[in-house]
């Protein structure tokens, strides 16, 4: 381990990833709204707790053993217990707040009880982005635990490979700056292995259920576009030229996200809708979270524009394949996150962030670094999604209600069945 | 006594009230209803996928009438409530055969 000396820590940078940390943080509600909104009234309060309780529950799995686990030791593929239960993460040196980097960190500015909070509202949202792909009928209990074995299981061990710097996917040289693998690809591929076992929901797709609260979704987007400054812009770890240039790149791709997508939706249905302004934007700041601080000039412009174009296209494969990705989670979030730490491979460029060792085929540096991408998306998939599927499978054979609402439960709704309560209690009768 | 019955677009149910007022009806109830006539539901988008919606809302206006005022009444109210467009509605007339008021006990068209 790094001793990290207090002669690094540097207070502007400490402040605004501490503050960061609070803006990444505030994207979990966000994300409950963008998706209750878009479930029916029945299933709201169901959607907006599977999203909240990993605030609850991730946040301890993450100081007892998650951070540990992900950016503990030397090995490539898993880190260890020497950070479990924070011990070493901080010390105290001359009066100031010191501690352990993770090994390879050791540059660090800031404190590491920093890092590993910042780490930890990362650990919290990844999950809660696969809720919106098991709307309406997915047992409570049955979530916590998936929850929780995800975490541990699929998280920690990809973040590893991908953010520590012994762990196998950065050695090779593959980007991500802000989680467009660990992150986007890992949930929607996730995602997609949830809702295999889990089944569509019943009348699924002949019966409409279109969305109770746009209103809902659209205050969610603006939270979400809000907190995502804290997840690109924070994760350069630092109050510099690469945060700022992640900052601007998050705006700008999630701005022609929505001008993709509207563009097309416009083209091909006639109307552009909140829903679709909604969409777009988030679908443009995915594809930029693994490029954010890697990429400059007009990059972004293009990279949202293309993220928010082909995933207005994504969004509809479910149709035709026929699994029922309830709020397109995988239309966004993994293709999304495909499509930017794909592109990162065009355009990373070292004349933004010295950390592009390898630059993108634009800036001249070939194709070894989309290589590496490929690579990296690659194994994160399969992983992610093998894991997951046998998490699924051992909770739908052991727990004794198994994973999924009995079908009068869904008929009834998820607020009254799994939490006894109503949102909108107006009725008189 | 009759009771008269009309379903209307939601957005005339002011017109249809002062209507009504100014007949010197005493009272109507009104609920929010759904359904559909020969307008058919509408289509809505959502991220690219449509949906069939059948049910179109409307509103519905309960009044009851003396024999002798439904002609007048339901005729103001028909004036009131329509836009000439499809899907204005319908009213219809049902026999009552008698009304209470629940706090004195009078009947017949002293209720009313």
């Amino acid at each position: 381990m790094d001793i990290v000396l207090v002669k690094n820590i540097d207070t502007g940078d400490t402040a605004w990833v501490l503050v960061a940390a609070a803006l990444v943080m505030f994207m979990t509600p966000g994300l409950a709204l963008f998706y209750g909104g878009m479930v029916r009234t029945k299933n709201v309060l169901g959607m907006l707790m599977q999203n909240f309780f990993s605030l609850g529950l991730i946040t301890v799995l993450w100081v007892a053993v998650g951070y540990s686990l992900a950016f503990g030791g030397t090995n490539g593929f898993i880190g260890n217990f020497d950070f479990a239960w924070l011990q070493d993460v901080a010390g105290t040196n001359g009066g100031k707040i010191a501690g352990f980097a993770p090994p390879g960190l050791g540059t660090l500015t800031i404190p590491p009880m920093v890092f590993m909070a910042y780490q930890m509202m990362f650990a919290v949202i990844t999950p809660a982005l696969i809720t919106g792909a098991i709307a309406d009928r997915m047992r409570f209990s049955a979530w916590v635990w998936l929850l929780g074995l995800w975490a541990i299981l699929v998280y920690s061990p990809v973040a590893h490979w991908v953010f520590a710097p012994s762990g196998w996917l950065f050695k090779r040289g593959a980007l991500d700056f802000a989680g467009g693998t660990v992150v986007h690809v890992n949930a929607g591929i996730a995602a997609l292995a949830v809702v295999l076992v889990l089944g569509k929901r019943k009348g699924w797709p002949k019966h409409p259920m279109p969305p109770h609260s746009l209103p809902l979704t659209l205050i969610g987007t603006g939270i979400l576009w809000f907190g995502w400054f804290g997840f690109n812009a924070g994760s350069a770890l630092g109050a510099n030229g690469v945060a700022a240039q992640a900052f601007v790149n998050t705006t700008v791709a999630a701005a022609t996200g929505m001008l993709g997508w509207l563009i097309l939706e416009k083209l091909r249905s006639g109307h552009a809708t909140t829903l679709g302004a909604a969409s777009g934007a988030v679908a443009g700041l995915v594809a930029i979270t693994p490029c954010a601080g890697f990429v400059g000039g007009m990059a972004p412009i293009l990279i949202g524009g293309i993220a928010g174009g082909i995933c207005y296209l994504a969004v509809s494969m479910k149709f035709r394949f026929g699994y029922d990705d309830s709020l397109d989670v995988i239309g966004v979030h993994l293709v999304g996150g495909l499509i930017g730490s794909l592109l990162l491979g065009l355009f990373a460029d070292a004349s933004i962030n010295a950390a592009v060792t390898k630059e993108g085929v634009f800036s001249g540096g070939g194709w070894s670094l989309f290589g590496e991408q490929m690579i990296a998306v690659g194994a994160t998939m399969v992983y992610s999604f093998v894991v997951t599927c046998l998490i699924c499978l051992a909770l739908k054979a052991f727990m004794p209600g198994g994973i999924r609402v009995t079908e009068d439960d869904e008929e009834t709704g998820l607020d009254l069945t799994q939490h006894s309560e109503v949102a909108y209690a107006t009725d008189l009768v | 006594m009759k009771l008269v019955t009309a379903i209307i677009k939601p957005f005339r149910l002011d017109e249809v009230k002062d209507a009504l007022r100014e007949l010197g009806v005493n009272g109507l109830t009104v609920s929010e209803v759904q359904g559909y006539g020969r307008q058919r539901g509408h289509t809505e988008v959502y991220r690219g996928a449509e949906y069939e919606i059948d049910f179109v809302p409307k509103v519905r206006v309960e009044v009851l009438v003396d024999d002798a005022d439904v002609t007048r009444i339901t005729e103001k109210l028909l004036e009131a409530a329509r836009t000439g467009k499809i899907g204005d509605g319908k009213v219809w007339v049902t026999p009552v055969e008698s009304v209470i008021r629940v706090r004195t006990g009078e009947s017949g068209s002293d209720a009313l």
